[in-house]
């Protein structure tokens, strides 16, 4: 039987479509051209002037401080509503669980709002720490939603034997329910993380003068037009998230071989 | 030996259902006692309130005279093999059996010295670095057993352990538990739905149903004495009659007169008086039938019947018989001066007899239970498989 080119076809069609401006921006970003269009030759002057930026380093280290701040916080708080949200069950619980799903299906656009209405009318000053609010606001959310995904076959006898042997519930909590959660916390963290570090429009909006993260930088930088700086840096992320993925990918595979 | 775990009218509720309805149970100590019902009978939750996982809603625990009522689990001096082991995933082993020291505090010497005495007792000496997910399901339950026993507890639980081994496996674990119980004798509670399972291991079963104890006694007086039409059918199979007595003739025997059936001779335990209701249980293996009119005996009970159904199992055979609206269930055993005869056939008219010191009167029945015995083999349509647990005789 003659098999069919189609799927081959849009299968290759489909990667281009994902991949050329990927390929265009790495491109671009060696292009001596100041204005991204036509070859004009190779230049790493956009990543030396990449490097020169304080301000970019500055943006970078927000972003990060925050990113790291609200993936600990949130972690602590995601894992204990999850906790309460699958030990009890009563009516409650219920409204419980849609407050702390809500954040998650809240437009940003709406959240940036609320919230900065919310830290004037208290009269806060916006800046790093408003920012650093928000993030945790939204973390919590997606750390609770994950780690109760992971309690839902969570084989709750394992606490009744550790009790039964003698442990605390302290004990019972720190050696069993904690080791065996610990994977679902952590992936709520890896995605809470990479949220934080990614979102622009809660923290456009409650930002206030002085106080950048990365995201916000880049895009002033696009509105002062610069560019091929932009698409260097934009590799140089690119390149990193490739790095990670291939790490995080060839350990799972080193592990499924072992066992 | 003296009573040594008491539970004092325990009742547990959730919501309307009443799971554990005022039991009032002692335990020897060194025993094996086994709670022994159908599903959903309340087994578990006795159990995780003698574990602590559950409050009574009233009634007391004792252990060795001590009120262990409102004790959190980790201050008893108890332990339990749950339903399903609950091994912990991430730990090896050794670490699983060493946990209940740890947590406690003990010295690392002493850990290390009890848990190799531990392996070796369950024979996991290799695979005591082994993953607890790698074990097969024997050793996944000696790994418990061990964990447990390193705690030294008073009383071990065991919330059905084998239910999830296969047929071989079972039998092999049974006796290894067996075996254990003598070498470290301690008292083990031992929950079960399984009645061979119970049988062969306790010294003292109590059969439940819907939360309430029906009887408790040693095996053989439960077998042979059931005090309810629930226990009768429960444990093995049986034959339920109704009647009522029509004549006393002595102090021990009396004649019932069983409607659709025939009058017969019965052992009059329960001092009945002309006129009483009986309701009698017959096991199967109590009644035999022959060709020949068998010889008139004090106490012999003979009735003309017609054979209905034959299944042949190797270690006996299972008749069914009709006389009007009864039909009857018997085993034959196979004996060698037999052999040479005529098998027994289809509608073959034959005589049934029994000794009416077989029969068995009940305090209570109730209709429902007659469910619980064996249906043949054309009742219960294309499925010819006798019941499991005579499977297990083989
Ligand atoms: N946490 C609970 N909430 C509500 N009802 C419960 C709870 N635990 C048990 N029950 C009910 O109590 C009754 C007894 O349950 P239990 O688990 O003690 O049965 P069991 O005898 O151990 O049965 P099995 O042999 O199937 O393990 C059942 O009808 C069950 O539905
Ligand atoms: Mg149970």
């Amino acid at each position: 039987m003659k098999r069919s080119i189609i799927p081959l076809t849009v299968t290759l069609l489909t990667l281009l479509f994902f991949y050329i401006p990927i390929i265009l921006l790495v491109a671009q970003s060696f292009n001596a051209s100041r204005y991204s269009g036509a070859w004009t030759g190779f230049t790493l002057e956009w990543y030396a002037r990449l490097f020169r930026d304080r301000n970019i380093w500055m943006a970078l280290r927000n972003s990060l401080a925050i990113g790291l701040g609200a993936t600990t916080l949130s972690m602590v708080f995601g894992t204990t509503a999850a906790l309460a949200l699958d030990r009890y069950r009563s009516r409650l619980q219920r409204t419980h669980y849609i407050l702390i799903y809500m954040p998650l299906v809240i437009p940003d656009i709406l959240m940036g709002m609320c919230l900065l209405l919310f830290f004037v009318s208290l009269g806060m000053k916006l800046g790093l720490l408003t920012i650093f609010l928000a993030h945790v606001t939204f973390c919590i959310s997606y750390v609770a939603m994950v780690v109760l995904a992971r309690l839902q076959d969570f084989d709750h006898s394992l606490v009744e034997a550790a009790r039964d042997l003698g442990a605390t519930r302290r004990q019972a909590a720190t050696r069993v329910l904690l080791p065996l959660l610990a994977p679902g916390i952590l992936s709520g963290g890896l995605l809470a993380f990479t949220l934080s570090i990614d979102d622009f429009v809660i923290s456009f909006f409650v930002a206030g003068p002085g106080a950048t993260t990365l995201p916000i930088y880049i895009y002033s930088m696009i509105k002062h037009g610069a560019p091929p700086v932009i698409n260097a840096l934009s590799t140089i992320l690119l390149f990193i998230t490739f790095a990670l993925i291939i790490t995080a990918q060839m350990l799972t595979w080193k592990k499924e071989k072992t066992t | 030996m003296h009573d040594y775990l008491v539970f004092d009218h325990l009742t547990k509720r959730y919501g309307a259902l009443k799971a554990v309805d005022d039991v009032s149970l002692s335990i020897e100590q060194g025993s094996i006692f086994s709670l022994l019902g159908p599903s959903g009978c309340g087994k578990t939750t006795l159990l995780r309130m003698i574990a602590g996982f559950e409050k009574p809603d009233s009634g007391r625990i004792l252990l060795n005279g001590r009120d262990i009522t409102q004790l959190p689990p980790n201050q008893r001096q108890v332990n339990t093999i749950f339903q399903n082991y609950a091994l912990f995933p991430h730990l090896s082993v050794c670490e699983n059996i060493a946990f209940g020291l740890k947590v406690t505090g003990h010295r690392k010497a002493d850990i290390e010295r009890e848990t190799l005495r531990m392996l070796e007792l369950v024979q996991l000496e290799r695979h005591a670095d082994s993953k607890v997910t790698e074990l097969s399901g024997g050793q996944k339950q000696r790994t418990a057993i061990a964990r447990a026993l390193i705690k030294k507890p008073n009383i071990l639980l065991l919330d059905e352990p084998l239910a999830a081994l296969d047929l071989k496996l079972r039998q092999r674990m049974l006796m290894e538990l067996d075996l254990l119980h003598d070498e470290i004798g301690i008292t083990f509670l031992y929950v079960t739905h399984d009645q061979s399972e119970a049988m062969s291991l306790s010294d003292k079963i109590a059969v439940m149903n819907e939360g309430h104890i029906e009887q408790v006694g040693t095996p053989s007086q439960i077998y042979e004495a059931p005090c309810s039409s629930f226990v009768a059918a429960f444990i093995g199979d049986t034959n339920f009659f109704d009647g009522a007595v029509i004549e006393v003739k002595d102090s021990e025997y009396c004649t019932v007169r069983i409607g659709g059936f025939g009058d017969v001779l019965c052992y009059n335990d329960k001092k009945l008086r002309v006129g009483n209701p009986v309701h009698l249980s017959i096991r199967p293996e109590k009644f035999a039938i022959s060709r020949n009119l068998p010889e008139q005996r004090k106490g012999r009970n003979v009735l003309s019947v017609t054979v209905d159904d034959i299944v042949y199992l190797g270690t006996h055979t299972k008749y069914w018989v009709l006389l009007n609206d009864y039909r009857v269930e018997i085993n034959q055993q196979h004996m060698r001066y037999q052999l040479d005869q005529i098998p027994i056939k289809h509608n073959e008219q034959v005589w049934l007899y029994w000794n009416a010191d077989d029969g068995y009167m009940l305090e209570r029945y109730c209709e429902d239970d007659e469910e619980m015995v064996f249906q043949p083999p054309e009742e219960i349509g294309d499925n010819p498989e006798p019941t499991e647990q005579h499977n297990e005789e083989e």
